[in-house]
């Protein structure tokens, strides 16, 4: 379970200082969770923060029991892996190399065969056993963006955070990472929370959605719960209507 | 050194989730450690064993060379014996600016500054200058010696912490102003420095100015012990280092997320950086281009990430460079004693060169 207790964090902007929070909910292990929202809603600070790969102000967060801010990053780094949006490195990796050092948590670098079969066990299960021997700088961005999200799945860890994972994907390979992701979650046993821009992929894939808006969580529950149109008319300031499509609801706000 | 295993064979497991297309079983599949193929190993490998038989050769070249008593002989060991303090000098030189800067090029994630940024080079140029401008031609003796040397490394020390305190500061905690206002500071030294280098008069300049090209000549024998030890240290730290600095490579939030200590790891290189650096300017004079240079021949040669492949590599090639550029200097143009120019004319051109072929960094 991830545990948000009364988490605050500020920033200073051109007008003014923009808060996030305070936010208090609570992640059921197990599942797909996704967080949806406005831009400037707050979702990838909140998920950076459960991440502890931005500080809190105030409050704190707990993810299966440890404490984000007080626990050692290396033994948080086998219970907990986040992946952000943006990631550019200088070296030159191989798609293999860099799901390799998802490995690193457990190995500290000294890969053993259990770790290589981890490895390639993260890789065939995005479908990329192809393209594992080539540079990451030969490949397109929605291919990248696997990539990195096998690194994180190999890491092996019980709660995965990922930033718009969908991010550079295009249809085909968004169905395909978001059913991963499922699978992941339920045939894996790992607890996932995706940010996600389209209400539809979350209310597809996911178990549970949490709305956030200004800041704040606004509303969080089970799909068929969140799935309403004056609800989510209400997060997005903007006119949403929900039918019901031939694999559950859909929103139509085009 | 052991070479990681490139490419362990294991039979691809049946798919757990959807995967589509999953091959039955796969021969060995790519590299997942420091190569991405066999090839790859197999080229590393000769790149280092034919550099270190060009080192080797360099060294024996540096000490027979012009060693005008018979190979064998009493006088020959003699002469060579001599020499050595050179030879291991360079060693010294290559080893601190090789692995300094391909480690403060890993945690700043950008290969194309040098840890001279930081400002060792406009403060060794301040001292030196200081001294003459205040003692007169005298003043290049007063700072010779085993006491001074020491001090002019804590010095540089000591003005990198200055600026690595930047880092630590809440609101300005970057990079890159720690970098730019490490610029600064050099450019203000250096301006000081030139300032005084007016007022000197021509025979005390020309007495400075020797002193102010990076040169072997310049080390004395009774600095290196404590410059062995200096380097040794904070360099061993470094290659232990080297698996981290392989994470340090991949920026902060992946850093963070496979459990590497991103800030406190980025400072401890930093640091050590520092060492290395001030440990060789102070023991041979500014050397600006060379690491940069190396450090870039480096991973054109290697072909691997991994640090504890590159760092060797790149201090083989440091000495080869640097023994190179000597044995030209002192045995072709006849103009021992400023190495530096032809490291950067032959080291400016090659680098030009790899980069125009290559078309990256």
């Amino acid at each position: 379970m991830i545990a948000i207790d009364t988490v605050r964090k500020r920033y200073r902007s051109a007008d003014g200082t923009v808060e996030i929070g305070p936010v208090t909910l609570e992640i059921p292990a197990g599942g797909v969770t996704a967080l949806v929202g406005p831009n400037g809603a707050g979702k990838s600070t909140l998920l950076t923060m459960v991440g502890r790969l931005l500080g809190i102000d105030e409050g704190a967060i707990e993810v299966a029991g440890y404490d984000v801010s007080r626990t050692a990053s290396k033994d948080l780094a086998k219970v907990l892996s986040v992946l952000r949006q943006e990631n550019h490195f200088i070296t030159r990796l191989t798609v293999r190399q860099l799901v390799g050092f998802g490995r690193f948590p457990h190995s500290q670098g000294r890969l053993t065969a259990a770790d290589e079969q981890k490895i390639s066990e993260a890789i065939d299960f995005l479908g990329l056993q192809e393209l594992e021997s080539r540079y990451l700088d030969q490949l397109s961005g929605g291919q990248r963006q696997r990539a990195y999200v096998a690194m994180v799945l190999a890491q092996d860890t019980e709660y995965v955070l990922l930033d718009e994972p969908l991010n550079n994907l295009d249809m085909r390979h968004s169905v395909q990472m978001m059913r991963r992701l499922h699978a992941a979650a339920h045939e894996l046993g790992r607890t996932i929370v995706v940010v996600l821009h389209d209400v539809n992929f979350a209310a597809r894939y996911a178990d549970r959605i949490i709305a956030m808006k200004d800041g704040r969580v606004v509303e969080s529950g089970p799909v068929a719960e969140i799935m309403d149109g004056a609800l989510l008319s209400r997060v997005f300031d903007t006119d949403v209507q929900v039918i019901d499509g031939p694999d559950g609801p859909l929103a139509v706000y085009y | 050194m052991t070479a990681p295993i490139a490419g362990t064979a294991v039979a691809a497991v049946g798919p757990d989730g959807p995967a589509p297309d999953v091959p039955v079983a796969t021969a060995a599949r790519s590299g997942s450690g420091a190569f991405a193929d066999a090839r790859s190993r197999r080229r590393y490998l000769i790149v280092l064993i034919a550099l270190l038989l060009v080192a080797g050769g360099c060294a024996y070249a540096l000490l027979a060379v012009g060693n005008p008593m018979p190979p064998g002989s009493e006088g020959f060991r003699l002469i060579a014996q001599m020499r050595a303090t050179s030879v291991t000098t360079m060693l010294i030189a290559a080893f601190c600016q090789a692995t300094a800067t391909i480690a403060f090029q890993t945690v700043t994630a950008n290969r194309i500054i040098t840890p001279s940024l930081l400002g060792f080079e406009s403060l060794y140029t301040a001292i030196q200058t200081t001294a003459v401008y205040v003692l007169g031609v005298a003043g290049v003796v007063a700072i010779q010696g085993t006491g001074q040397f020491l001090l002019q490394v804590a010095a540089m020390v000591g003005l990198s912490m200055l600026l690595y305190g930047w880092l630590l500061r809440g609101r300005y905690a970057d990079m890159q102003v720690m970098l730019l206002i490490g610029i600064i500071l050099g450019g203000g030294l250096g301006s000081i420095s030139s300032f005084m280098q007016r007022l000197l008069t021509p025979s005390e300049f020309d007495v400075l100015s020797a002193r102010l090209f990076g040169s072997v000549s310049n080390a004395r024998v009774e600095y290196l012990p404590w410059a062995i030890g200096l380097a040794g240290i904070a360099g061993a730290s470094i290659w232990l280092s080297a698996r981290k600095l392989d994470v340090l490579a991949l920026g902060r939030d992946v850093c963070l997320n496979v459990g590497v200590d991103h800030r406190r790891q980025t400072l401890l290189v930093l640091v050590l950086v520092s060492v290395l650096m001030a440990t060789s300017t102070a023991l041979v004079g500014p050397m600006t281009f060379f690491g940069f240079l190396v450090a870039t021949l480096t991973y054109q040669l290697a072909g691997t990430h991994a640090h504890r492949l590159l760092l060797p590599l790149g201090v083989l090639l440091g000495f080869v460079v640097l023994a190179g550029a000597y044995l030209v200097m002192d045995h072709v143009f006849y103009a021992g004693g400023v190495v530096s120019v032809i490291i950067e004319l032959v080291g400016g051109t090659v680098f030009l060169v790899v980069l125009l072929r290559k078309g990256r960094l």
